[in-house]
């Protein structure tokens, strides 16, 4: 349980600001290694975008949709066994635009078998692409965009761009026009075995990992905002909530990159060469949802796990983000997703751009929320008919909610494009003591993202304090 | 540390990561990645664990060094020698 900040410590060996998935696993891992770890969260519950809530006694997922296989070996080895075990698969893997409908279990025997018999594309080319994807490092060359690798193997196919950038769009915000190393390293992970999720939910996870936390003597603070971080004689001494200093050899943000360099630390810690790179850092785009109740003692059909949906002739980057798409995603949350918790929910994801929603008026503002929601229930009922009958709960949230729960720059939902990466890892350089772990460079971002660049963040920290 | 005492370390090290690694057809001088199913996340758990338990400190330039077993032998034998 999470003590009250007022019964902190003067000083820990050190800080972690902010519990996203990124902050969890760094905290896990650094009092592994036998550190003291303070966790800071400004929010009244763990998880950051890996959250959930509840209304009329249903429980809404934010960010549970399907992370690859690699989550498996991940949690079984940064955080514990039960974890893992509740790791299950999604077969049901919906596509339906005006080029084609199909279901897939969204792995590379599927997607190679799809790809040729339906799509027509020889046996060989599928083969080299997936070599070339598979073979992709997040330290290589980065001049060539996805839209590039695409035309390069399937040139003028829209369709099949659209197969296999659609769902990476919705899975981590990037674009054609990205590295193609964005869009391979992400979609090869899933292509390895297919979809999987947590069974129980958001909240059994989090609940899950806060115990592991406990147990491994992490002390963690909610409703503890901190208001900057303490840098002193160019080394990071620790931070300050509510007016208390707490002092800690090193400080690991997960408040977001942008965040952490122009609202916690004094621009004066950094070099000018190192500020103007990262003043470049552009944030990736946020996202919007409908949030669909299913009233209880209801039942729905079983339509797929995740349906990717639009209506647009071809697939579009801007068309994703503009704020009358007509392209979503549909979570749908059967019974199973919650053993014992006998409830359907559907969750419609977009995308959207934070720019377009802070610009309107408190009443255009509603208006828009009002018929993106009537558009979510519309396109629902094409898959579920009568679903709009049966919903007893509906409510959205825009970028500007994103942003209002995570304090995110532009309420981005998956963090910095591709020079982000090279910024945070490089920050600790720039103010000995100050690291930052969280969704930078779009490979490291999304649940397993998160968590993996947690352990790598861990490593740095860890090697820092056991050289001082 | 022997060399022996050394390989018997990685070996260790490896069987915490994956308990279902196989090592009774290793070949030493192979890459360990190729043999054993290791990714990159991996090989950052040898290097904490070696922090961890020999408080080496082996910078991220030298990762490529422990490749195989024979090298992680050869490169961290004069750092084991008096552990």
């Amino acid at each position: 349980m999470p003590v009250p900040f007022s019964q902190t410590k003067d000083h820990y060996d050190l800080i972690v600001i902010g519990s996203g998935l990124g902050g969890l696993t760094s905290a896990n891992r650094l009092a592994y290694c036998g550190h003291k770890v303070l966790l800071l969260e400004h929010h009244h519950r763990l998880g950051g975008l890996a959250t959930w809530f509840k209304r009329n006694g249903h429980i809404f997922d934010i960010s549970l949709h399907g992370f690859p296989y690699g989550m498996v070996k991940t949690c079984k080895k940064y955080w514990n066994r039960e974890i893992m075990g509740s790791i299950v698969q999604l077969k049901n893997i919906v596509f339906d635009n005006p080029q084609f409908t199909l279901k897939t279990t969204f792995d590379k025997n599927d997607f190679t078998n799809i790809l040729n018999t339906t799509f027509k594309i020889p046996l060989q080319t599928v083969h080299d692409f997936f070599t070339t994807v598979a073979g992709m490092n997040f330290y290589d060359d980065q001049s060539m965009t996805t839209r590039e690798l695409f035309e390069q193997f399937f040139p003028g196919r829209t369709d099949v761009h659209r197969l296999l950038m659609e769902p990476i769009t919705y899975a981590n915000g990037s674009t054609l026009d990205d590295p193609a190393i964005t869009y391979g390293i992400v979609f090869s992970n899933f292509m390895n075995r297919g979809v999987f999720t947590f069974e129980g939910g958001t909240d059994k996870l989090i609940q899950m990992m806060s115990d592991e936390l406990e147990k491994n003597g992490v002390t963690i603070c909610t409703k503890s905002k901190v208001d900057r971080i303490v840098v002193e004689k160019g080394k990071v001494r620790g931070v300050e909530v509510n007016g208390k200093v707490i002092t800690a050899k090193a400080v690991v943000s997960n408040s977001g990159i942008t965040n952490t360099i122009h609202n916690l630390t004094d621009r004066n810690c950094f070099s000018d060469e190192f500020l103007s790179r990262a003043d470049a850092i552009r944030v990736n785009n946020s996202s919007c949802q409908v949030y669909m109740g299913i009233r209880d003692g209801e039942r729905i059909a079983d339509v797929g796990d995740l349906l990717f949906t639009s209506t647009a002739p071809e697939f579009d980057s801007a068309e994703l983000l503009d704020i009358h798409t007509r392209s979503k995603t549909f979570s749908v949350y059967y019974p199973k997703t919650r053993p014992g918790h006998d409830r359907y929910t559907i969750v419609a994801s977009m995308n959207g751009r934070y720019d377009d929603w802070t610009r309107l008026t408190d009443e255009e503002y509603q208006h828009e929320k009002e018929e993106m929601t009537a558009r979510a229930i519309a396109d629902l009922e094409r898959y579920i008919p009568g679903v709009r009958e049966k919903i007893d709960w509906l409510e959205a949230a825009t970028p500007r909610t994103f942003n209002r729960y995570t304090l995110h720059t532009h309420g981005t939902s998956f963090g910095t494009k591709f020079e982000g990466l090279d910024i945070s890892r490089t920050i600790f350089k720039e103010v000995p003591g100050l690291f930052h772990v969280g969704s930078v460079g779009i490979i490291m971002s999304g649940w397993l993202g998160a968590i993996n660049y947690g352990v790598i963040v861990a490593n740095d920290v860890d090697g820092y304090i056991r050289s001082i | 540390m022997t060399n022996d005492e050394i390989k018997d370390l990685i070996l260790e090290i490896i069987e915490d990561i994956d308990d279902e690694a196989d090592f009774d057809n290793l070949n030493p001088d192979e890459p360990l990645r190729d043999q054993l199913d290791l990714d990159s996340m991996d090989f950052l758990d040898i290097v904490m664990e070696l922090r961890k338990r020999h408080q080496l400190q082996i910078p991220e330039e030298d990762y490529p060094q422990l490749a195989t077993l024979n090298s992680c032998v050869n490169y961290l034998e004069p750092l084991l020698k008096n552990a």
